[in-house]
């Protein structure tokens, strides 16, 4: 998280950063609660500090490479209604950065 | 212009009737478009192309503490052929048991104590190579700190990631933590001479594996009596092109 502010304050010139737009899969492996509490304490005293944190959600999704049907997953350990585990992960995960607002 | 967004935005007098005032923060959108972990994923990358130049094999063993990562690799260390130049990076939060352990064999090792850190990352994988300098066409082991969480998504600039998991853990650990047995490449199951004593089932551990990873090579080992060594090994000199 260090990384991302100080990228996201290198990018913005120094300009007051209001919103941040993040976009977490279901499936990152990343607690979306301990990376709001995370977000609090690494922009303390920085152009972020006031910033709304905005997290986009994105929901797992699967191909089966099998029977080939997509499907929403929640899970890394699910399988298709053809019964294989073989699977291409299509989203969820995402851990990006998509766009900041500033004043 | 504005010196972020670059856009043309003034404020002005309205010489007509308006409902609506410029007397607000003016906010741009600036589009970034970046991973989170895009330092640490652009060093990595780094670190691989340099390994590969050097023709350098980089695996990352991960698992639990107390699975047995140091004692596989002792007995890993001793039973690989000399020909094969092996040095090794461990990764602990403290002291330097595990490093003092690997230099008895009489391999190279550097120690990286991460302090409150529950990973290695690719800026410690740096410095940890940098110090090692290991040799051209060789093999390089990183331990990393004992977790079967978080180092699954940190990449090292490693070649596979290797996940060690004793038998005593139980056989449903892979489908508590997904993330890594995903991630990896291989899975060694350690202290397979204890099943006997134990109410669990190799092939049980194999197939909830699998059920995470179905192109997941697995290698049921005991390093201590040398079952399933020669197995490991083996993939090991296939990774290094020993053909000898």
């Amino acid at each position: 998280m260090e990384d991302v502010v100080e990228s996201v304050v290198a990018q913005t010139d120094g300009a007051k950063v209001v919103l941040v737009r993040l976009e977490i899969g279901h499936l990152s492996g990343v607690a979306i609660d301990a990376l709001r509490f995370c977000f609090e304490i690494c922009t303390h005293g920085t152009t972020l500090a006031d910033a709304t944190l905005d997290i986009h959600e994105i929901e797992g999704r699967a191909r089966c490479r099998v029977c080939g049907c997509e499907r929403d997953i929640d899970s890394l350990v699910t399988s298709c209604v053809c019964g294989s585990f073989e699977q291409d992960v299509l989203s969820g995960h995402e851990l990006r950065l998509k766009e900041v607002e500033v004043i | 212009m504005c010196r972020v967004c670059g856009c043309d935005h003034q404020d002005h007098e309205h010489d007509h009737d308006n409902d609506h005032d410029h007397d607000h923060p003016h906010t741009h959108r600036v589009s970034l478009q970046s991973a989170l972990l895009a330092k640490n994923d652009r060093l990595a990358e780094e670190l691989r192309v340099h390994l590969g130049h050097q023709e350098i094999v980089a695996l990352n063993l991960i698992g639990s503490p107390g699975a047995g990562k140091t004692t596989l690799l002792e007995h890993t260390i001793r039973a690989l052929p000399s020909s094969i130049s092996v040095s090794v990076v461990e990764g602990d939060q403290a002291t330097d048991n595990d490093a003092r352990r690997i230099a008895a064999t009489g391999c190279r090792v550097v120690q990286i104590n991460t302090g409150a850190g529950c990973h290695l990352d690719a800026t410690m994988m740096d410095r940890g190579l940098g110090e090692l300098s290991p040799a051209r066409r060789s093999l390089v082991f990183i331990e990393n700190v004992g977790n079967l969480v978080c180092p699954a998504l940190f990449d090292l600039g490693e070649r596979a990631k290797v996940v060690v998991l004793s038998v005593t853990e139980g056989e449903d650990k892979p489908l508590k933590y997904p993330h890594v047995f995903r991630a990896a490449s291989v899975l060694v199951l350690t202290k397979s001479d204890l099943v006997p004593h134990l109410d669990v089932d190799i092939s049980q551990y194999v197939a909830n594996a699998r059920r995470v990873n179905p192109a997941l090579q697995v290698f049921p080992v005991s390093a201590r009596r040398g079952d399933g060594l020669a197995e490991w090994c083996g993939w090991l000199r296939s990774q290094v092109g020993d053909l000898s």
